[in-house]
């Protein structure tokens, strides 16, 4: 839920990065990270396991400039992928504002994708939010991979809602920006709407 | 859900107030004041030193763990949470259900005064927090945004 002050002229909204296990959330934050100028970034914090696995979340605060005076920033979140993770990824849903769905396209991930969609829409509901409604894109990453299937059967089994999506390759950041300009675009029409 | 958090200048004034008197009055070195979802409201006292951002995303997972383990044992939440260090230490209050208070104090002070302050400083924002949660669920908040353009937007992601 977005959180405007207007004493100091400030809204803040949160993104949430939503996957299966090692889709490359994380990987998404770290580049973006690497990349923005340190005036618009804050610390990037990872609560991690001692194998570089997310246990909670990681965390990136991020000023976007002024839109009508108001200074835009937007708080980047991933959850934990992997499956017994699930009472953390509900908490980290709370007050959602985006949300960034990444897919792994390897063949033999597409059943983990599915069940993590499936598993974002539960859990969106249990915080009072319909799937449909939220602003979320959809990003196809790993598509450099020899095993990646194509982006036709992903469309198929992931996005029949037809929300816009991304092919992406995490590490060396194709796809990174375009899928986070889109989310945070479909944030602020949102916000318009007064939402 | 609950409803949008919008905090107006008189209200920021006075919570900003009542933050500096606890951080005073407790002797306290830091005092912030963070929604559930990771924002901060305020902040008093030396925060040069603190990643404030990076604090207030920590107190939510924090504050949202512990009440996801209070839940599993039957409890609601833990309104109060106390984190002991060798030097600075750490004590973390639920006001009005939504807002985090957050007070770090050392050895100059001591809990059982830390403690009292938070009390009466926690009644008072409760009030407030709770005057906020009326009026916005009672009124339709008109958003800032509502008159911007996808020009507006495109703007904000032209290098």
């Amino acid at each position: 839920m977005s959180f405007i002050n207007y004493s100091q002229k400030e809204i803040n909204c949160k993104i949430v990065y939503y996957g299966p296990g090692l889709c490359g959330k994380t990987t998404n934050l770290q580049y973006i990270y690497n990349k923005t100028s340190p005036e618009t970034k804050g610390k990037l914090i990872s609560l991690s396991t001692e194998t570089d696995r997310t246990l909670f979340f990681d965390f990136l605060p991020l000023a976007l400039g002024e839109i009508r005076g108001f200074r835009t920033r937007f708080h980047l979140y991933t959850v934990p992928g992997q499956v017994f993770y699930d009472a953390s990824r509900k908490l980290i849903l709370k007050g959602v504002d985006g949300v960034v769905f990444v897919a792994d396209s390897q063949l033999e991930r597409m059943e983990a994708n599915q069940e993590s969609l499936e598993n974002l829409s539960v859990n969106l509901a249990e915080q009072g939010y319909d799937f449909n409604k939220v602003p979320t894109v959809i990003q196809y990453n790993k598509r450099d991979l020899p095993n990646a299937i194509s982006i036709e059967e992903m469309r198929k089994s992931l996005n029949r809602r037809g929300i816009p999506e991304y092919q992406a390759v995490a590490p060396t950041g194709v796809g990174v920006f375009d899928t986070l300009k889109s989310v945070a675009k479909l944030v602020l029409t949102e916000l318009r709407k007064g939402g | 859900m609950a409803a949008q958090l919008v905090m107006y200048e008189d209200e920021f004034t006075k919570i900003n107030a009542i933050c500096d008197r606890l951080a005073k009055d407790a002797n306290a070195k830091v005092v912030f004041l963070v929604d559930k979802n990771g924002q901060l409201i305020s902040a008093s006292g030396h925060t040069q030193q603190i990643d404030t951002t990076s604090l207030a995303s920590l107190t939510a997972g924090n504050v949202a763990a512990m009440g996801g383990l209070a839940k599993l044992i039957g409890e609601n939440e833990f309104p109060n949470q106390f984190h002991e260090g060798a030097k600075d230490s750490l004590y973390m209050t639920i006001v009005a259900t939504r807002i985090v208070l957050v007070v770090i104090f050392d050895n100059r002070t001591s809990l059982g005064l830390v403690r009292l302050r938070i009390k009466k400083a926690s009644d008072e924002l409760g009030r407030i927090v709770e005057s906020m949660n009326r009026r916005n669920s009672r009124l339709e908040i008109g958003s800032p945004f509502a008159e911007i353009s996808d020009e507006d937007i495109d703007n904000l992601f032209s290098e």
